[in-house]
């Protein structure tokens, strides 16, 4: 609308009405704005606004672990800045925040925190798992005490692998995770996932009956059967 | 202090000759404490008795001066257990002893040396929790790494990995709740920080209890990334499958100072000798690793202090992002570099020679000016100095008490560097000095890091010139090192390497197979991350967070 208007040739306008046009809402013409014709409403499924409202708009959780995360801070960081893909916000608490990388390895001591902090960011919530650590456990897959894929603990949406993946793998893995959200698509829970569940309600075997004295019937605990991990 | 022995100055130097160590007169001090003696490639080892320890150690570090007890080491034979002291000195670190104390295997225990060192307190929790020895006379033997509820110790030779395991989530409770004298009487609160907290630099976990603002106990968790780096170790081949996981220890691009631990450790063990032309691409780069880490430590720190992803973050970054091209044109990687190889490194300088040496160049010329904008934003900032100056004291005594090393150590006026101390790779070829600051507080250690990102592009430099002018057709990059690689059986060897972070030094106990029997690392963090609840009694919590941020903890290489 503003590109086909010729400037003023009369000198006396002000540098301030020369912008500001016609009208007072010009400022906010856009080609966007100029498609839909001078009708302000669009007509849209609520959801499918709402899947695209979630894409453009992500608050991550700033949330570190290992190696990975020295990457994640460079493509937060300068140079990268993810902020470019409208998800570049690291809110502190978990209650904030609407996407949780997971950064590195998940070890049997930090599971159940990470499963805690994954139930404590409200619906609805995404995952993206960096790193192989993530994704199998990775170098570290044959340790006693490593959780062989962060889909052993929380569902997963999006993988992106790598030891580490470069800032650019993790931008990519974002966007994809967006073109995801903005296009309704869930993604399904592959594996059962080890759960937090209260010591009294675990099956009796001889390790429960063992730990019996250390630990109370209404305590949270992650039973590890390390032999089905897959 | 002043009604110690008056004699001691001159009875500290036992045994100390002009080539090294005389191991007889050492044992004469011990007299019949020593029941046998042992040959390490590092250093000799005297065999003790187990109900023994304090009394040898603290002779050995009162008359013998021997005040760094860098390492324990435990570990399981097929007839006994094996706790290994590793001893050095803080004034000459290539006076080394270790001390050798077997137990029985069927009742594995064995006197504790936290008494006379400080230090030994968390490594003998870890030889607890992981191997399964008990020390006697300790004042807190529990887990440290696994938890609570962990069946079996994991590198004992019984242990069976697939058993189930179950972990708990339960409330912590406040340590010092009994201590209330009275209804009226003011509560304590307790805080837990971390393990996900955004100041704590991973996941580590500090269970705080303050009484009002300040703190009145304080005691960091650790192993919530124990990720069985020894166990992986051992499970590898000497020659190509361990040496990408030191690059995961301390992950803050320090990767080649790391590889270098386990090189220099492997090649001593294997008599192997690196051609100099690798050595001093392998100084290059190292430095470069150096500085790429102390950049990230100063960018958290600021982080720490100010609170917000502001300016002094992304200038450390920046600055970060370059170093990381230049390796990444090196090695082909941006954090996990695998470049070290046995007897020497992967690859020559990337082609054309020219370039590479000019990017460097401009690397270090614009250092000078980008020091100075940080120096101007962060050293020379009021506010910084009101809250780093004179908080989170630490003082000689304890340095040495709890074996911190690396710039915690410097920076409280212990002039400890093994990069000139137990001179390897091109160092004592060239000409830098080490840093030291006498202060103590967060602001010396975070001046240290910024003072030794100055020496090591002076390191740099030297290297690029020497690199520049080496003769084309001795342009060696590696030695010769049999495709398989067995070391003779028994032969036992402790080395260490000026990290990022401190002292980083590896123990390898052959068997003769390709893979070692034994593999210790003992990491600058763990020992430097035991000093914080002395800096931080008393004290606020901010500054417990600005003392935590300058001791430049990496939570992989506390836990491994």
């Amino acid at each position: 609308m503003s590109s086909d208007q010729t400037p003023p040739a009369v000198e006396d306008v002000s540098t301030q009405e020369a912008r500001m046009g016609d009208g007072a809402d010009d400022r906010f013409n856009s080609t966007l704005r100029e498609a839909f014709g001078s009708t302000p409403f669009i007509l849209t499924k609520f959801d499918k606004f709402m899947n695209w409202v979630r894409g453009s708009s992500m608050f991550m959780l700033q949330f570190g672990i290992a190696c990975c995360s020295i990457e994640m801070i460079h493509t937060y960081a300068i140079k990268h800045d993810l902020d470019r893909f409208g998800s570049g916000v690291p809110r502190a608490s978990p209650r904030q925040a609407d996407v949780i990388i997971v950064p590195g390895t998940i070890v049997s001591k930090f599971a159940p925190r990470m499963k805690r902090v994954y139930d404590q960011m409200p619906e609805p919530k995404f995952v993206v798992s960096m790193g192989s650590c993530t994704i199998s456990g990775g170098p570290f897959q044959e340790g006693y005490n490593v959780i062989k894929g962060a889909e052993e603990v929380i569902p997963v949406d999006i993988h992106v692998p790598g030891c580490p993946p470069r800032p650019e793998a993790l931008i990519y893995g974002v966007a994809k995770l967006q073109e995801r959200i903005a296009e309704g698509e869930s993604s399904p829970v592959t594996v059962k996932p080890y759960e937090l569940e209260q010591f009294g309600d675990l099956e009796q075997d001889e390790l429960v009956d063992k730990l019996a004295s250390e630990i109370d019937e209404d305590d949270l605990v992650m039973r590890y059967n390390w032999n089905n991990s897959p | 202090m002043s009604l110690e022995k008056p004699s001691r100055d001159t009875a500290l130097d036992v045994g100390v000759t002009e080539d090294g160590l005389d191991y007889d007169a050492l044992a004469d001090l011990l007299g019949g404490h020593v029941l046998d003696r042992e040959q390490h490639v590092n250093a000799e080892g005297f065999v003790i008795r187990p109900d023994e320890v304090q009394e040898v150690l603290s002779t050995l570090k009162e008359e013998a001066g021997f005040d760094h007890c860098s390492c324990v080491t435990a570990q399981e034979y097929d007839d006994r257990y094996e706790s290994i002291y590793h001893l050095r000195k803080y004034n000459d670190p290539t006076q080394e002893l270790s001390i050798i104390v077997p137990s029985p295997k069927d009742d594995p225990h064995n006197e504790s040396a936290a008494r006379v060192y400080d230090t030994a307190d968390w490594h003998e929790r870890e030889a607890y929790d992981l191997v399964g020895i008990d020390y006697d006379d300790h004042p807190d033997l529990r887990r440290i790494l696994l938890p609570e509820t962990w069946q079996g110790h994991p590198l004992s030779q019984d242990y069976n990995q697939d058993q189930p395991q179950i972990v708990s989530l339960r409330e912590h409770a406040n340590p010092l709740d009994e201590d209330k004298r009275s209804e009226d009487d003011p509560d304590t609160m307790f805080v837990n920080i971390g393990p996900h907290h955004p100041a704590t630099h991973g996941v580590l976990h500090v269970e705080t209890v303050l009484d009002g603002e300040q703190i009145a106990d304080i005691e960091p968790d650790i192993g919530y990334l124990h990720r069985c780096e020894e166990q992986m170790c051992q499970q590898g081949t000497y020659r190509h499958q361990i040496m990408p996981y030191p690059d995961r220890w301390d992950y803050i691009s320090a990767g080649i100072l790391n590889e270098w631990a386990y090189a220099r450790a492997a090649e001593d063990l294997a008599d192997i000798e690196v051609p100099e032309y690798a050595q001093v691409i392998r100084t290059m780069s190292a430095e470069m690793c150096r500085i790429a880490s102390h950049e990230l430590a100063l960018a958290t720190f600021a982080l720490d202090v100010f609170g917000d992803f502001t300016a002094v973050f992304q200038y450390g970054i920046r600055d970060r992002e370059i170093v990381q091209n230049l390796l990444e044109d090196l090695t082909g990687q941006r954090l996990m570099f695998n470049y070290l190889r046995l007897g020497g490194v992967a690859w020559d300088l990337p082609e054309p020679r020219e370039e590479y040496f000019e990017k460097i160049r401009d690397f270090l010329d614009d250092l000078p000016h980008k020091l100075e904008e940080i120096h101007d934003l962060v050293t020379g900032n009021e506010i910084f100095q009101m809250r780093c100056v004179d908080t989170g004291v630490l003082s000689k005594d304890q340095v040495k008490q709890y074996g911190a090393t690396g710039p915690v150590a410097r920076g409280s006026g212990v002039d400890y560097d093994l990069r000139r101390d137990d001179p390897y790779g091109y160092y004592d070829e060239l000409d830098w000095n080490v840093v030291t600051e006498e202060g103590g507080d967060n602001f010396s250690r975070v001046l240290v890091r910024l003072r030794e990102v100055e020496e090591s592009a002076r390191i740099i430099e030297q290297c690029v010139d020497l690199l520049e002018q080496w003769p084309e057709d001795d342009r060696e990059i590696q030695a010769n090192v049999p495709r398989t690689l067995r070391p003779e059986p028994d032969k036992e060897i402790y080395r260490s390497v000026e990290g990022a972070k401190g002292e980083l030094g590896i123990y390898i106990r052959s068997d003769g197979t390709d893979k070692p029997a034994r593999f210790k690392i003992r990491s600058p963090c763990f020992s430097n991350l035991q000093t914080l609840p002395e800096m931080s009694q008393g004290e606020y919590i901010p500054d417990m967070i600005a003392s935590l941020g300058s001791l430049d903890i990496v939570l992989g290489e506390v836990d491994r």
